[in-house]
């Protein structure tokens, strides 16, 4: 069909053909931009036709298959990509030229993939298919690599990171796994209380009851505290998306917390409160605030040297932004640490947490919180000096 | 080489490019090797062992091609200079490529005559060993790839750490089979595959030699050597 073939030269007959009948009715600028496209017609059509076939060969000198097009195609693409014609690679996007080096223009495209997962896809008869390959790159690296041929002898050879993945799975794992044995570890120091009180001798003492009762209900509260944890922090990762909305005064949420933290001793000092001024209320969600300061407060005083005050300081970051930290003068975390802190259940001494009664999640929910207000959390620890912990919100 | 000039030319490129290609086949398996089978160990996987094993069989098949390539590359189309250089590189780089997948196959069958259920706080220091001389196998073979001779003298810079590493792992073992006889025959075997890996580490500096040669023509500078165990 002639319109089919000819799409241009049709555009460029009814142009002519419009062209020809509005003279009477349209004044000179519809004529004249009616001219500047069927000139423009003209020049496309003749360089179309000059280089028989489809559009894409038109925008390259080059007759086909084109591989100057494959070559801006795949340079596109920020995965890996390279084109391999007879087992050599004849064209590399910038991506995989950084992950395999530059080198591997022109080479046998073993020289640039040896992984034994791969190789065999790589033979001439190989089908197209996706496998997967460990170790290109970095040593943990995961790799999905997607064959495809193309035309006879040239095949497509498409990289995609799948570490992140690998490693969000990991966590996942992780996770369910740290969480039950948490919860087991509690319930089994419950249940053989339980056993021991159930025998006579042991039960029926009143003084030795009354310690292991204590004992029971201090691991049973463990328990509890874990729980709400968990549920406090799947609660504030459904609500991520939401930012919150109510303005807050952050200064008297801090005193508040501050009072109820405050040693029994009634010790007055050793939390030192700073404000500037005109700090403006944020926008925030009260309970969830409240978690994280009394969260930092309390990490800071368990972990602080004892009779060393803890710091907190509040005041304008920049006209946008209010600057929370607080400052223990503790031991201090070792730098290969502060990347994890966190984490779920990551503990720089487990044994100390514990004692100490935490559950492990303090700081994963400082996280969510700060995430969630849009805020930035920052924790810089200099060992013997202290930890400081900056949170920064947004106003 | 004017006459038919360009036909040979393309020839002895596709011939060599094919050989680099063997290679780093090669390379890309004996790699695997040492890794899975360090995999095989920390786990006890028997099967996975087994594999190992019989995957060398294509690392010697691989070897032999090599061979059957470069002579027939120094036979039919006489290279001169660099060209020469890098056959003669290739054909001494793969028998030591086929070395390190022996030293791979080893470990893997030693791992059937540990005892089931082992665990020796070496295990973990034998990993971290591991980790190193396979890095060292995985970075020469990119210097390989890339004519890198800067990478290759890199790679020979850290065999002390394997060295010292095999020294410490000689030491932790030697004390541990005086204290508990009964462990003296999976002692013996963990020895071996530190010994192995440490061989590695030199064959892999071997390779980094002849890329180093290949690339620059002259013989790479000789380096400090680690600490040679006295009992």
């Amino acid at each position: 069909m002639f319109i089919r073939e000819h799409p241009l030269l049709t555009i460029l007959l009814i142009a002519l053909l419009i062209a020809a009948a509005s003279l009477d009715f349209y004044d000179r600028d519809v004529i004249a931009t009616l001219l500047t496209l069927v000139v423009a017609s003209i020049i496309l059509y003749v360089r179309i036709s000059g280089s028989k076939g489809s559009f894409v060969v038109a925008a390259d000198p080059n007759p086909s298959p084109s591989p100057n097009f494959a070559a801006l195609l795949i340079g596109a693409i920020s995965d890996p990509m390279l084109i391999v014609t007879n087992r050599k690679v004849t064209r590399a996007n910038v991506s995989a030229r950084a992950l395999l080096g530059e080198h591997i223009l022109d080479q046998d495209v073993r020289v640039a993939l040896r992984h034994p997962s791969i190789v065999p896809m790589l033979a001439d008869k190989a089908e197209d298919g996706i496998v997967e390959a460990v170790g290109i790159g970095g040593r943990d690296q995961h790799w999905e690599v997607r064959f495809s041929t193309i035309s006879p002898g040239t095949r497509v050879i498409q990289m995609v990171d799948r570490t992140a993945r690998y490693a969000a799975e990991r966590a996942r794992t992780d996770f369910v796994a740290n969480a039950s044995h948490e919860l087991r570890t509690p319930l089994a120091a419950v249940l053989g209380f339980i056993e021991t009180l159930e025998d006579d001798t042991a039960g029926g003492d009143a003084k030795t009851r009354a310690r292991f009762l204590k004992v029971m209900a201090a691991e049973a509260q463990r328990m509890q505290r874990l729980i709400d944890d968990l549920i406090s922090l799947s609660r504030i990762e459904s609500e991520r998306y939401q930012p919150p909305q109510t303005p807050l005064d952050l200064l008297s949420l801090i005193t508040q917390s501050a009072r109820e933290l405050r040693s029994p001793q009634g010790d007055p000092a050793n939390i030192i409160l700073d404000f500037g001024e005109n700090v403006p209320l944020v926008a925030g969600d009260r309970t969830q605030l409240q978690q994280l300061v009394h969260n930092l407060l309390g990490n800071a005083i368990k972990y602080g040297r004892a009779n060393t005050p803890v710091r907190v300081l509040v005041e304008m970051d920049s006209p946008k932004s209010i600057k929370m930290q607080v400052i223990d003068q503790g031991e201090g975390i070792a730098p290969d640490h502060l990347p994890r802190l966190t984490e779920r259940f990551y503990r720089v001494d487990s044994a100390r947490s514990r004692a100490g009664g935490g559950t492990g999640l303090g700081l994963a929910i400082v996280k969510h919180i700060v995430e969630r207000h849009r805020g930035k959390l920052d924790i810089s620890s200099v060992m013997g000096t202290g930890t400081t912990v900056s949170v920064t919100f947004p106003i | 080489m004017t006459l038919g000039g360009q036909h040979t030319l393309t020839a002895f490129d596709e011939d060599m490019n094919h050989l680099r290609g063997l290679i780093s086949e090669m390379g890309g398996r004996a790699e695997a090797a040492i890794d899975g089978a360090m995999k095989a160990l920390m786990s006890h996987d028997l099967a996975a062992a087994d594999r190992i094993v019989a995957d060398d069989k294509v690392i010697d098949h691989l070897e032999m091609e090599v061979e059957k390539l470069a002579v027939q590359i120094i036979g039919l189309r006489a290279p001169m200079a660099d060209d020469l250089r890098e056959v003669v590189a290739a054909l001494k780089i793969a028998s030591v490529v086929e070395r390190i997948g022996d030293y791979a196959k080893n470990i893997a069958k030693r791992i059937v005559q540990l005892e089931p259920g082992y665990k020796y706080e070496s295990l973990t220091v034998l990993q971290s060993m591991a980790e190193i001389a396979s890095e060292m196998v995985h970075d020469v073979l990119n210097a390989f790839a890339a004519r890198d001779a800067e990478a290759a003298v890199a790679v020979n810079e850290r065999d002390k750490a394997v060295d010292d590493f095999y020294t410490a792992i000689f030491r932790m073992l030697v004390t541990f089979m005086m204290e508990n006889p009964k462990s003296i025959g999976s002692g013996a075997h963990l020895l071996f595959i530190a010994k192995n890996l440490e061989r590695v580490g030199d064959h892999a500096t071997n390779v980094a030699e002849m890329v180093y040669f290949a690339a620059t023509g002259e013989f790479m500078p000789e380096r400090e050597r680690g600490e040679t165990v006295k009992v």
